[in-house]
């Protein structure tokens, strides 16, 4: 991490971790996340990277090891998000839910993430790739300093996941706030990525996209997969798909 | 015709209508309508302790329902059990035991009957002083706690994750429905209490698209419900709070009319 070191802290894990009924669910796990930057965890299905993430929000308690946070305003986007069908809410309602915002920061925040059509439509009448994005314009709404998204892009087709993380690209570099990343596809989160923590229970290699890529306990963890990677990281788009799938030239 | 008694009644409901349509929606939002009848079930444990003792029976109705929401709120996290199974456990236990230190009771002549369905029409003026401050307090407290509250109601996580101690703000809503329980127990009845909650929140819920708006709404129909089936109750003789909450089953039906048009 020697090339952050000039950079602002936001959040500092020491040896962190969790214990439950004699079971270790992540143990030592240590990282920072620096102002502007996009830090990614990236694990098979329970290898903790939820757990981690709220290790980081202060949601667990009673964890082992340091968190030190300096982020003064967290946005957060949770992994499951279930909107019960007996509450009626519109986009508009949910994007105060914990925080006041007048219209204008609201429209801006839905503009980041592109969806200002959907300010009044209800929540419920959403697809998942507009869902997705809805989370990200309320956790971007108050210009939180630190960012924590738990699987952003799940339920959005692959098109649309180029493009939901070209967006949160778009967000880390205009709000200059610093992110936590998860995520367990790898090929499309190697290119929007500063820093990558591969975890499995515990952290397994860590490092800019390339050397993780490279790294051996990586490509065990992954397999096969792990060896396309490179090449998906290396390609280039030529296009991109606007959220409802149209193609766009992309400028270059 | 408006007789004295009748007004009281009318000025009693409308207290009680303005805090339980609000206190409705959350409790549908939340799925805690199994819950409100547990409350109001162990209400009745409150009513004997405040004959045992004399003590104001509202007082010690929100005493003891705050208490038994609380050992809830402490089973749920030390148990094993469901959620359901522990309010079915704490409902009729309290009940039983209400039942039983009311038996002991037996030099004092009680009316089981308007313990259960509620007598709106004997309101006293010292019970329309308890409806309106009481209620009043239980609005600006809702007022305050809104946005905390209502983001706990929507997520949990995001609402701890920012910052906004959802925990705290579950107890003290537990906290409010034992105070409408208690302010309306003699009025509405503890079997009905739930039923004055929620039946006009079910039918503003077909008719909104935001929350702000299903609060409005349900506490209009509560309104209606409360003057119409009031009126009923003098005009056909019927018994006033079953009355109330028929009315308000009309406007839920109604509403079905309104969803099935969408």
């Amino acid at each position: 991490m020697a090339d952050f070191n000039n950079e602002k802290i936001l959040i500092k894990l020491v040896k962190a971790g969790i214990c439950k009924n004699d079971k270790w669910l992540v143990k030592d796990v240590s990282f920072e996340i620096h102002k502007g930057k996009i830090l990614t965890l990236i694990g098979p299905n329970g290898s903790g990277k939820t757990t981690t993430a709220k290790i980081a929000l202060g949601i667990h308690k009673n964890i082992e090891g340091e968190v030190t946070s300096f982020a003064k305003n967290i946005g957060y986007v949770p992994q499951k998000i279930n909107i019960d069908w007996t509450l009626p809410i519109r986009v508009k309602d949910f994007m105060i839910l914990t925080q006041e915002l007048n219209d204008e920061e609201i429209d801006q925040a839905l503009k980041l993430t592109e969806v200002t059509h959907l300010k009044n439509r209800n929540l419920r009448n959403l697809s998942g790739g507009e869902f997705q994005r809805v989370l990200l314009a309320r956790a971007i709404g108050k210009k939180p300093d630190l960012l924590i998204l738990d699987e952003p892009v799940q339920g959005v087709d692959f098109a649309g996941e180029v493009a939901l993380y070209e967006v949160i690209k778009k967000i880390s570099d205009r709000l200059q706030c610093g992110i936590l990343l998860i995520s367990h596809d790898l090929h499309v989160v190697m290119s929007a990525t500063d820093y990558v923590v591969c975890l499995n229970g515990h952290i397994c290699c860590s490092g800019t996209p390339n050397d993780v890529a490279q790294n051996k306990n990586y490509q065990e963890l992954f397999g096969e997969q792990a060896s396309k990677i490179l090449s998906v990281y290396e390609h280039r788009h030529d296009h991109a798909h606007s959220s409802d799938g149209v193609l766009l030239k992309k400028k270059l | 015709m408006m007789d004295d008694f009748f007004i009281r009644a009318l000025i009693a409901g409308i207290g009680i209508a303005l805090v339980t349509g609000p206190l409705g929606c959350f409790v549908i939002w939340r799925r805690l309508s199994f819950f409100g009848d547990t409350l109001s079930h162990a209400a009745l444990l409150g009513v004997t302790f405040s004959i045992s003792f004399d003590i104001n029976i509202s007082l010690s109705v929100f005493i003891i329902s705050s208490l038994v929401a609380i050992i809830l709120l402490r089973l749920q996290k030390n148990t094993n059990l469901a959620g359901d199974a522990l309010l079915g456990l704490l409902a009729h236990s309290s009940l039983a035991i209400g039942l039983v230190v009311l038996g002991f009771l037996s030099f004092i002549r009680f009316d089981i009957m308007g313990l259960l369905f509620g007598d709106i029409l004997s309101v006293t003026l010292s019970d329309l002083l308890i409806i309106w401050i009481g209620g009043g307090v239980i609005i600006l407290i809702l007022t305050l706690i809104w946005r905390p509250l209502f983001a706990s109601t929507v997520n949990y996580e995001i609402a701890e994750a920012e910052g906004l101690s959802p925990e705290k703000y579950n107890i003290l809503f537990t906290i409010l429905m034992a105070g409408i329980i208690a302010i309306s127990i003699k009025m509405v009845g503890l079997l009905l209490i739930t039923g004055m909650m929620i039946i006009p929140a079910a039918a503003a819920r077909n008719l909104s698209n935001s929350p702000k708006q299903m609060v409005i709404i349900s506490v209009i129909f509560g309104l209606l419900s409360v003057s119409i089936g009031l009126y009923a109750s003098l005009e056909i003789n019927t018994p006033s709070g079953p009355s109330v909450i028929t009315t308000s089953l009309l406007f839920f039906i109604l509403s079905l009319f309104k969803l099935n048009k969408r």
